[in-house]
């Protein structure tokens, strides 16, 4: 029962990683990968100089920091918030409801920013134009200047509910014994929270903070690239573009197999390598790891 | 007082999450032209059924439709299958190399060859255009084997010896004594992998150049897209203007909505249902050893 478990991983998962050498060749399909030349570090040397690349590691690295000090802790305060609640129709109410759009598309939750910041009749120009906060309906997805935050906005909403499931079943192990001495000694519920609550729960936060710094080059390939078009709208462009869209945009859509695939092995070292550290560090501040 | 504002806050919250649902559902039951002059927001003001009407009228659509029934039916039911049996013979004290195995599917979980190479991996296997790249790919999943064999690893062990006391082997064991008491857990699992499925739409816009083949999901988004072209053109008044003029009872927008709504219902619809499941289910999943 295992072979052929274990056959299909090998095609699938690590053919691919031994098929990152065509990063060392100037591949061509027609060649393939036994027939094509070896050309050493070439198509990283073209990587690292083209005008470009500092502008999509700007993008990748900012657009994955705004994830991880922004879209990383929501979950978390949405389940501190929570726990709060006393009320158990509410509290279901909410958390029912805010799982939702963690089980619907991307291509949908696209389709939902586009029309609710559309100029004619989208719901955010017309509120904003009732409060008077505008005077003219604002083209929200071509001004590269909001395009940062309506990609975390919208990442944060569909993914924050379903994220608070893990903290709130860690809240909910927590010994109800420490709250009732913590009260009889005085401690108020802010002060319960932070002595008690939040220290209960930081293994499993670490935990999935590493996780997350493993992920950090991802900066969100789907949603950026269902955002701008498929990546062809160009104003956005010096604002949206990251190593996955480049890869996509010049590997898949213009075929150069090669120099794409060199471009998403550099992220792929870097990955590991901030994932490696994550662990040493959560290691030496703690004692949970992932190895 | 902290309690007013986080009631106020979470409230906000559910209503921030539900209304581009339900904004959407009122643009598919609203008169394209009319929408076309803005201002619908919770109520459509001039109902009408055009919109899914043409939706269902629409040939392309229908096909794509079916398309993703058919992918998130096969899909799931042969990923759980081979999954699960994957993961059972993993539970297992006396399987030779175990440990290999697992370290080789472990790695899989951080380390990948990225886009282009299993691109050309798929293209060298010639499963480019053909509806099994959709599913073969994703059959063996390490995340619900590991979730899998948690739960097999908690069956109690005179389960399984009854069985093989009446002469039961391995295969026989899994399909009549192990999957029936799994109830929860591959449904759990099947959900993920069905949701996952229904949703899937890159793999097929980069695989499948066909049609006929292209799922809901990829049509949509080719929709969604058009529109965010025309939203973003630099030449704005003049087409607009002409557009709005020219819009008919069903336009570009108040179809997509439809559509999603087409795309998005079945979700919603099963959710409610299996959410006591799918709790545990993520719960389980984060306790990998």
């Amino acid at each position: 029962m295992v072979i052929p478990a274990i056959i299909m991983i090998i095609i699938f998962s690590y053919i691919p990683m031994w098929g990152v050498l065509t990063a060392f060749q100037d591949y061509s399909p027609a060649k393939g990968f036994f027939g094509s030349e070896w050309v050493g570090f070439k198509h990283f040397r073209m990587f690292f100089n083209a005008p470009e690349f500092w502008q999509i590691m700007r993008n990748t690295i900012v657009i994955s920091m705004l994830k991880l000090f922004i879209a990383f802790p929501a979950p978390i305060v949405f389940a501190l918030m929570l726990n709060e609640v006393k009320n158990a129709f509410f509290k279901r109410f909410v958390q029912t409801v805010s799982y939702l759009p963690h089980f619907i598309s991307w291509v949908i939750v696209s389709g939902f920013v586009i029309s609710l910041l559309s100029v004619d009749n989208g719901s955010v120009n017309m509120l904003l134009q009732k409060l008077n906060i505008i005077d003219e309906p604002v083209h929200w997805l071509s001004i590269p200047e909001y395009f940062w935050s309506i990609l975390i906005t919208s990442g944060i909403w569909k993914e924050i509910g379903f994220g608070a499931i893990v903290y709130l079943a860690a809240i909910t192990g927590i010994d109800p014994h420490m709250y009732e001495a913590a009260s009889i000694d005085g401690a108020g519920r802010m002060r319960q929270l932070v002595s008690i609550t939040i220290p209960s729960i930081a293994p499993v936060i670490i935990i999935f903070l590493i996780l997350q710094v493993g992920q950090i080059l991802n900066a969100g390939f789907e949603e950026i690239l269902l955002l701008t078009n498929q990546g062809q709208n160009v104003v956005l462009r010096p604002v949206s573009e990251t190593i996955d869209t480049y890869v996509y945009r010049v590997g898949i859509e213009n075929y150069r197999f090669s120099y794409a695939t060199a471009a998403g092995l550099f992220k792929g070292v870097i990955s590991v390598g901030l994932l490696v550290i994550a662990n040493w560090i959560a290691r030496r501040l703690g004692n949970s790891s992932l190895w | 007082m902290i309690d007013v504002v986080v009631y106020v806050i979470l409230l906000l919250l559910a209503v921030v999450t539900l209304y581009p649902f339900w904004n959407s559902l009122v643009i598919s039951f609203n008169a394209g032209n009319d929408t076309a002059a803005g201002g619908v927001t919770i109520w459509p003001r001039a109902f009408t059924l055009e919109n899914y009407k043409y939706v269902f009228k629409d040939a392309r659509l229908i096909n794509a439709f079916w398309i993703t029934v058919a992918r998130t039916v096969t899909g799931t039911f042969l990923s759980i299958l081979f999954t699960s049996m994957f993961a059972y013979a993993m539970s297992k004290r006396g399987l030779i190399g175990k440990k290999f195995y697992m370290i080789l599917c472990v790695i899989t979980m951080y380390f990948s060859g990225g886009l282009i190479p299993s691109y050309l991996l798929i293209k060298d296997l010639h499963l480019m255009n053909t509806f099994w790249v959709l599913i073969i790919p994703g059959i063996i999943s390490v995340w619900n084997m590991i979730i899998f064999r948690t739960f097999f690893l908690g069956l109690p062990d005179g389960l399984e010896e009854s069985a093989r006391i009446d002469g039961c082997n391995h295969i026989d064991t899994f399909f009549r004594i192990v999957l029936p008491v799994s109830g929860p857990v591959i449904a759990t699992l099947s959900l993920f992998t069905a949701v996952g499925h229904w949703n899937a739409w890159f793999d097929a816009s980069i695989y499948i150049s066909n049609q006929k083949l292209l799922p809901l999901q990829v049509i949509l988004n080719q929709t969604i897209q058009s529109i965010l072209s025309f939203e973003s053109s630099t030449v704005i008044s003049a087409t607009k203007q002409e557009f709005l003029q020219n819009a008919q009872s069903v336009t570009h927008k108040s179809i997509v909505m439809a559509t999603t709504m087409v795309a998005t219902i079945p979700i919603v619809m099963v959710y409610p249902f299996v959410q006591k499941y799918f709790v545990k289910g993520v719960l389980v999943g984060s306790l990998k050893e």
